[in-house]
């Protein structure tokens, strides 16, 4: 073993002799050389995330047509430095009624419900911080966290609007953990393991989304809705709630809730890759060594994160009752039947060839796609005509 | 002392400490906000326990579906957000001896018994107690049959509800 192969351990083992030269325990020693472990990976997903709110704007610019920052530094890339420095010198203000105590813990457990999510995310075959047989488990309920922190955040501001938006976010993320939590079970049958590492290495032949294309499809949409993004932002709803349960918050503060929006992007971004899109796994480069298996997940993670600010930047925002309906008539029943006909079909094709077993999957979930789409569409459509009346069809459009 | 029992005796503390100021603050979304660190000290104590299903499952139903409900019922229900009313009745020293009296009879038991003081052993490194736990509640000689029922009672709770939420036209 050597340092290309797994340089965490080698380091972490330098650090440690070095800890224990100077005459400390080696349990205290071990410890320390975590808690710098969990230091350094903040400190790197916080530049990463300086680095998004760059990526952020540049790309709704061209979605816009626009060119986005483009002053300061090359392509603007020093144009997030400088809206930190805004940030930190703003005025730091709080409402007045305002609940202090649980006004200022809400941006940081919102910032703390992204970064636990690492702790479980692996970015290279031996990089993770902890190998935790309920991974998957894990990011419902980290997901938890940061359905309390917004409710806090909405209700300590003494702003009605702020409460509003509190309300209609958090109705949403619980709605939304439901398909949520169904589609993360698809990755878990096909794995046979709750377990990140797990369900990459499951996918050495034949990456989730092949087997499960629709499955993948809905946990994309929860987990947008989860984000709070376009189309489901109706938390923020400028046109009507001003900004939203973040609307009294100034400063960093509000930097640390827009910050997390975006680092929590990336991150499910991360994780659709991880479940349906083999993580690190590239051809067997990520075997070469994890400095290669880093940029691919990384890469990976980027274009789940794209297509999350592609919806965005294209959909329109819907409202709270067509979010409800469409999740509970539409989604969960769907993600329910998908889950069921998926361990069915899991039971049955267990010991065929990968190549049936991979078609059949695919070919299950296009008929259940298919057969939902069939139903939503004889509903939608006698929905219509008992408002507007049977359509002619005969009659040419005017 | 051990670091194991340290970290015990943190989380101990603060989820009493926790416990304690559920009932006794005055702001009732407060005291919804303390159950969640309270119910966040008990996942803490199941993970030192390596229960892990059951701590992060502790999260996701307690925090993430129930504390949340709690917060939603007290925000929508209560115009004044302040209990005004007394916090203890005159019932209080009944509580405070039944309360006493079911401790010491907990460690009168389990002085008796011969884990007590023992520390556990370390689990295998390949100790699969997520599988285990999965095929215990759909194992026919263990507990799939109360598995079942406290499904279909929840199925039965759930159709109640949507029965009396539901608007006759």
């Amino acid at each position: 073993m050597n340092f290309w192969n797994d340089p965490l351990k080698i380091a972490a083992d330098w650090m440690e002799g070095i800890f224990v030269g100077w005459g400390m325990d080696a349990v205290l020693a071990h410890v320390l050389v975590a808690f710098l472990g969990v230091f350094l990976l903040i400190a790197i997903l916080m530049v990463v995330d300086i680095f998004l709110v760059w990526v952020e704007r540049k790309v709704v610019a061209r979605f816009q047509d626009r060119l986005g920052p483009n002053r300061l530094g090359p392509f603007g890339l020093i144009q997030p430095f400088a809206d930190i420095i805004k940030l930190i010198i703003k005025e730091d203000t709080t409402p007045g009624g305002a609940d202090k105590v649980v006004y200022n813990l809400a941006p940081i457990l919102s910032m703390m419900s992204v970064l636990i999510l690492w702790a479980v995310v692996p970015i290279a075959p031996v990089m993770l911080g902890v190998d935790l047989n309920v991974g998957v488990l894990f990011l419902i309920a980290a997901g938890a966290i940061g359905t309390l922190s917004i409710i806090m955040a909405g209700w300590s501001s003494n702003n009605k609007f702020a409460l509003i938006g509190g309300f209609r976010q958090v109705a949403v993320m619980v709605a939304f953990e439901v398909p949520m939590l169904t589609m993360l079970l698809v990755p878990t049958i096909f794995a046979s393991s709750m377990n990140m590492n797990d369900i990459i290495q499951g996918q050495g032949n034949l990456w989730y989304f092949a087997l499960s294309p629709l499955g993948a499809l809905i946990f994309l949409v929860a987990a947008i809705a989860e984000l709070g993004r376009a189309p489901f932002d109706l938390a923020e709803g400028e046109s009507e709630l001003v900004s939203g349960f973040n609307i009294e918050y100034s400063g960093m503060k509000f930097g640390m809730f827009y910050a997390g929006e975006l680092l929590h992007a990336m991150t499910f971004g991360g994780i659709w890759a991880i479940l349906f899109f083999g993580g690190y796994r590239f051809f067997g480069l990520e075997q070469v060594s994890p400095f290669l298996a880093i940029p691919i997940f990384l890469f990976k993670a980027l274009i789940g994160y794209w297509i999350i600010m592609w919806v965005r930047y294209t959909m329109m925002r819907i409202r709270i009752d067509q979010m409800l309906v469409f999740n509970w008539v539409f989604l969960t029943p769907l993600s329910f039947v998908l889950l069921m006909v998926t361990a069915l079909m899991n039971a049955l094709l267990k010991d065929a060839s990968l190549w049936i077993y991979g078609l059949g999957m695919f070919l299950s979930n296009v008929v259940v796609g298919w057969i939902a789409l069939e139903i939503a569409r004889s509903v939608s459509r006698k929905q219509r005509e008992s408002v507007e009346g049977p359509k002619n069809l005969a009659e040419a459009p005017h | 002392m051990t670091g194991e029992q340290i970290i015990f005796l943190i989380t101990a503390g603060f989820t009493l400490g926790s416990g304690f100021m559920v009932v006794t603050t005055r702001n009732l979304v407060h005291a919804a906000l303390w159950l969640v660190s309270t119910l966040f000290g008990v996942a803490v104590l199941y993970a030192l326990m390596n229960a892990n299903f059951i701590a992060v499952v502790q999260v996701v139903v307690y925090i993430g579906a129930i504390a949340i409900l709690f917060i939603f019922a007290v925000m929508l229900t209560r115009k004044d957000l302040r209990e005004n009313t007394p916090q203890i009745n005159k019932n209080w020293w009944a509580g405070a001896l039944l309360a006493a009296l079911v401790f010491a009879g907990l460690v009168f038991l389990l002085q008796g018994w011969s884990g007590f003081s023992k520390t556990g052993s370390a689990l295998p490194s390949d100790f699969d107690a997520v599988g285990m736990l999965g095929e215990a509640l759909v194992s026919p000689n263990a507990y799939v049959l109360p598995f079942e029922v406290a499904s279909v009672l929840l199925l039965a709770a759930l159709v109640g509800a949507v029965y009396v939420a539901f608007n006759k036209k």
